[in-house]
C-alpha cells in the first residue's frame, strides 16, 4: 500500500514542473508579491495576464533569481528542487528559461559567443564535454532559422542597436539554443509586429514537447490564438485572482478586468 | 662629537642621486656627455616634486625616491625564455644592454641597436638626441644624465616593415635603479611597429625611469604598443616625447598591468598639418597600485585628427589618475580631437581622479571629451548569469568587453593575445 502510493507520487513530481507555495516577495521593503500559488505540469502552458504592475515581471524576476527582490515567505520548488536555494546560472542550468520584458543591450560581448560559453558551461557542470564547435554552429544555424532571425543578429554583441522586435527574438533564439525545460517568457509579444509575432509564437511551438512547459506572460488575447494556453491566470495586486481556460483570455479581451475585481469585492464584502 | 659627519645633512635628492656615483660614462660620445652634463646641472637647480606641483598633485614621489637602490649590471648570464614573436629584439637588463639575450635580422633600411652603439657612429643620433626632453622636469633630467642605455631605432625613408621591433626591459635583480634611454627616428614615408615592454623576473623594490624620444617625420606611420609589467612593489616612471610631422601618423597603446607605483608622461607635439594621432590606455588595477596616466598633446597645424582613448579597471584598493591635455593652437584650424576616459570601479575601494582637458585657442574646430566612472552593468550581470553563465564567468565577460575597443586598436596580433589572455586570466574568478 505504501509502496504504492510513493509511485504514484514520485510520477506525479515527475509530470510537475514548478510548484510555486505562497510566494510574497518585495523590493526596497514594498511587497509585490503577496502570495502566489502555480503549479505547471511537464507539457503544459500557462498565460499569466493582468494588469499593469500587478507583478507579473516581478514573478518572472524571482523565478530566475533576481536578487534585488527579496522572499519574505513560501516556496518554488522546481524539478523537485528548492528553486530559490540556487543561484540564478544553476537555475538555467536546471532548466529555467526567463525571457525578459526589456532584454539588455550589452555591447562588446558577442551574441553566440556567450551562448556558446553558457552552454559549455552547462555542460561542463553535467560532467560533459564541450560542444564541438561543428555542432555549435549548425545548431546557430538550425535555431535562427527557426526564428528567422538574421544570422548577422546572432553574430552581433547582444541586443545592440537591436529593434525591439529583433530584441524579442534574440530572446526565442537564446531560449531554442539553451533548450529550457521551463520558459517563463515575459511579454515577448509585445513590440512584435504580426509577421514577428507569428513567427515568434511559431518558434514556441516548436519546441513544446511533452516533457517542458511554459509560462507566457502577455496582455494580448492575440497571442494566445498562437500558443494556445492550458490555463490562463489573472494576476492582480501581486495575488492570482482568477484561472480559468482559454476562453478566458477571450472573455478578458473583451470586458477587461473591471469584473473580476467586481467579483472579488462582492466575495470580500 | 666628530661623528656627525655631513651625511646627516645630505638631503633627499642627493641621496637618490648618490645612487649613480659609480657608473663610469668616460667613454661616452661627446654630444652625449653634454647633454648629460647640461642635465646634472639642471638637476641641481630642480627639486623632486611634491604634491603641491599641480602636474604631480595625485602622485607621490616620495616613496620612489626614497628606495634602497643599487645601479648594477648584471653578472651572470640569465636564463630566460623571452619567446619574442619577432626577428628583432633588443633586450636591456636592468637598464644596461645584453649582446646575449638580443637578436637581429638585419633589414635594408632599419638600424636597430643599443643606444650606446648608436651614439658612436649615427649622425641623426648625433644632431637630435636630448632635442625633446623637457629640460624642468627631474626624472627626465636624471635619465638624460645617467642613463646607461637604451634602444636605438631608425627606419630609413620610405621603408616599410610589417614586423614588429621589440624593446624589452629586463630587471633583474632586487633594488635595481634604472634609466632606460630609447631614440626612435621614422623617416619620412617610412612604416614600422614596435613592442616595448618593461618587466621583471620576480624581484623587489627595482624602479625604473625611462625616457623615449619618437620622431614620425613627414608621412611616416609609427605605432607603439608599451607593456608595463613589473614587480607588483615595483616603480615606474616613462616618459614619451614625440614630435609628428605633416601627414604623419603616429599610435600609441599604453598597457599597465603592473608595478606599485606608475607614472606615465606621454607628450605629443603635433607640429604639422594634417596628422592622425591615437593614444589608447588600459590599466587594469589590483592590491594597492596606483597609476598616474599624463597625456599632453598638441595640434600646431591645422587639420589635425586625434584619438584618445584610456580605459581603467579598478580593482581592490587601486588608485587610478587620468590627465589628458589636448590643446588646440590657434593656427590649428580644421582640427579633430577626441578624448575619452572611461573607468569601471570593482570595490569600494578603489578610486579614480579622472581630468580630461581640451584648450581651444582656434574656431573651427570639432572637438570632444569625456570621462565615465561605473560599476560593472548589473543589468547586464544578471542577464548573462540568467543564460547559464557563472558570476565569475559573467564578469570576466563583461570586462572583456569594457577592454575590447582599446585592445582592437592593437595592431601587433601578438600583443593582443597577450592582453586579451591576461584580462581573461585575471577577470576570471575574482570576487
Ligand atoms: N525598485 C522598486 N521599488 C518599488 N517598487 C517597485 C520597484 N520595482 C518595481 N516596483 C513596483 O512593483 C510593481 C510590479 O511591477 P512589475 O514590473 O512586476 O509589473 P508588471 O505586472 O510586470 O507590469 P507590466 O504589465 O507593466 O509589465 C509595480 O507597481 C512597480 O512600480
Ligand atoms: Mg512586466
Amino acid at each position: 500500500m505504501d509502496k504504492k502510493i510513493k509511485g504514484i507520487e514520485f510520477l506525479i513530481a515527475l509530470f510537475r514542473m514548478i510548484k510555486i507555495k505562497n510566494l510574497h516577495a518585495s523590493i526596497e521593503g514594498t511587497e509585490i508579491l503577496r502570495g502566489i500559488n502555480l503549479e505547471v505540469k511537464a507539457g503544459e502552458v500557462h498565460a499569466i495576464m493582468g494588469p499593469n504592475g500587478s507583478g507579473k515581471s516581478t514573478l518572472a524576476s524571482v523565478l530566475a533569481g533576481r536578487d534585488e527582490y527579496e522572499v519574505t515567505e513560501g516556496s518554488v520548488d522546481f524539478l523537485d528542487e528548492d528553486l530559490l536555494d540556487m543561484e540564478p546560472e544553476d537555475r538555467s542550468r536546471a532548466g529555467l528559461f526567463l525571457a525578459f520584458q526589456y532584454p539588455v543591450e550589452i555591447p562588446g560581448v558577442s551574441n553566440i559567443n556567450f551562448l556558446k560559453t553558457a552552454i559549455n558551461e552547462a555542460r561542463e557542470k553535467r560532467g560533459e564535454d564541450p560542444m564541438a564547435a561543428k555542432d555549435f554552429l549548425k545548431r546557430v544555424k538550425e535555431k535562427s532559422k527557426l526564428v528567422e532571425l538574421d544570422g548577422r543578429l546572432a553574430n552581433r554583441s547582444v541586443n545592440e542597436g537591436f529593434s525591439g522586435g529583433e530584441k524579442k527574438r534574440n530572446e526565442i533564439f537564446q531560449m531554442a539554443m539553451l533548450d529550457p525545460k521551463l520558459s517563463v517568457l515575459d511579454e515577448t509579444d509585445s513590440g512584435l509586429d504580426i509577421d514577428a509575432l507569428r513567427i515568434v509564437a511559431n518558434g514556441v511551438n516548436e519546441l513544446k514537447t511533452k516533457d517542458n512547459a511554459s509560462i507566457v506572460i502577455t496582455h494580448y488575447q492575440r497571442l494566445l490564438d498562437y500558443i494556445v494556453p492550458d490555463y490562463v491566470h489573472v494576476l492582480y495586486k501581486g495575488k492570482i485572482v482568477k484561472t480559468g481556460p482559454k476562453e478566458l483570455a477571450l472573455e478578458l479581451e473583451e470586458k477587461g478586468y473591471e469584473w473580476i475585481f467586481k467579483e472579488l469585492e462582492a466575495v470580500s464584502a | 662629537m666628530e661623528v656627525m659627519n655631513e651625511t646627516v645633512t645630505l638631503t633627499n635628492k642627493d641621496k637618490f642621486l648618490s645612487h649613480f656615483d659609480l657608473i663610469d660614462f668616460s667613454m661616452d660620445e661627446d654630444f652625449s656627455s653634454d647633454a648629460r652634463k647640461e642635465a646634472m646641472e639642471l638637476i641641481q637647480w630642480l627639486d623632486f616634486p611634491t604634491s603641491k606641483a599641480e602636474y604631480w598633485k595625485y602622485t607621490r614621489v616620495n616613496k620612489i625616491i626614497k628606495g634602497n637602490y643599487k645601479v648594477s649590471a648584471p653578472e651572470n648570464e640569465i636564463e630566460i625564455d623571452l619567446s619574442v614573436p619577432s626577428k628583432n629584439c633588443i633586450v636591456l637588463i636592468n637598464g644596461y644592454f645584453s649582446e646575449e639575450l638580443s637578436f637581429f635580422d638585419k633589414t635594408e633600411g632599419i638600424e636597430f641597436s643599443s643606444l650606446s652603439d648608436a651614439k658612436k657612429s649615427n649622425s641623426i643620433l648625433g644632431e637630435k638626441f636630448n632635442s625633446l626632453v623637457k629640460k624642468d622636469e627631474i626624472f627626465a633630467d636624471i635619465n638624460s644624465a645617467y642613463h646607461q642605455d637604451g634602444a636605438f631605432m631608425h627606419v630609413a625613408k620610405n621603408v616599410q616593415v610589417e614586423e614588429p621591433y621589440y624593446i624589452l626591459n629586463l630587471v633583474d635583480d632586487s633594488n635595481i635603479v634604472s634609466n632606460p634611454r630609447n631614440f626612435i627616428f621614422i623617416e619620412q614615408g617610412a612604416n614600422a611597429k614596435a613592442v616595448l615592454k618593461t618587466i621583471n623576473t620576480g624581484n623587489t623594490g627595482s624602479f625604473t625611469n625611462m625616457v623615449s624620444e619618437i620622431f614620425v617625420e613627414k608621412n611616416a606611420q609609427f605605432e607603439i604598443n608599451k607593456i608595463q609589467d613589473e614587480a607588483e612593489d615595483s616603480f615606474q616612471i616613462a616618459t614619451e616625447q614625440v614630435v609628428q610631422g605633416d601627414d604623419s601618423t603616429f599610435k600609441i597603446n599604453t598597457f599597465t598591468l603592473n608595478g606599485a607605483i606608475v607614472r606615465n608622461n606621454l607628450n605629443i607635439d603635433s607640429l604639422g598639418k594634417n596628422t592622425m594621432t591615437y593614444l589608447n590606455g588600459l590599466y587594469p588595477l589590483k592590491g594597492k597600485q596606483h597609476v598616474d596616466n599624463h597625456t599632453y598633446l598638441l595640434h600646431r597645424e591645422p587639420n589635425g585628427e586625434s584619438h584618445e582613448l584610456y580605459k581603467g579597471i579598478m580593482g581592490d584598493s587601486s588608485t587610478g589618475v587620468f590627465n589628458g591635455k589636448v590643446f588646440v593652437h590657434k593656427e590649428a584650424q580644421k582640427t579633430n580631437a577626441f578624448q575619452s576616459n572611461a573607468n569601471i570601479v570593482m570595490t569600494d575601494t578603489a578610486t579614480i581622479n579622472s581630468k580630461p582637458e581640451l584648450e581651444i585657442y582656434a574656431d573651427d574646430v570639432k572637438c570632444s571629451h569625456g570621462s565615465t566612472t561605473g560599476q560593472l552593468d548589473k543589468e547586464a550581470l544578471f542577464y548573462l548569469r540568467a543564460r547559464g553563465l557563472s558570476k565569475d564567468s559573467a564578469r570576466a565577460v563583461l570586462v572583456n568587453a569594457f577592454a575590447s575597443d582599446v585592445i582592437e586598436h592593437i595592431g601587433v596580433e601578438a600583443v593582443k593575445d597577450e592582453i586579451e589572455k591576461y584580462i581573461d586570466d585575471n577577470y576570471h574568478g575574482i570576487k
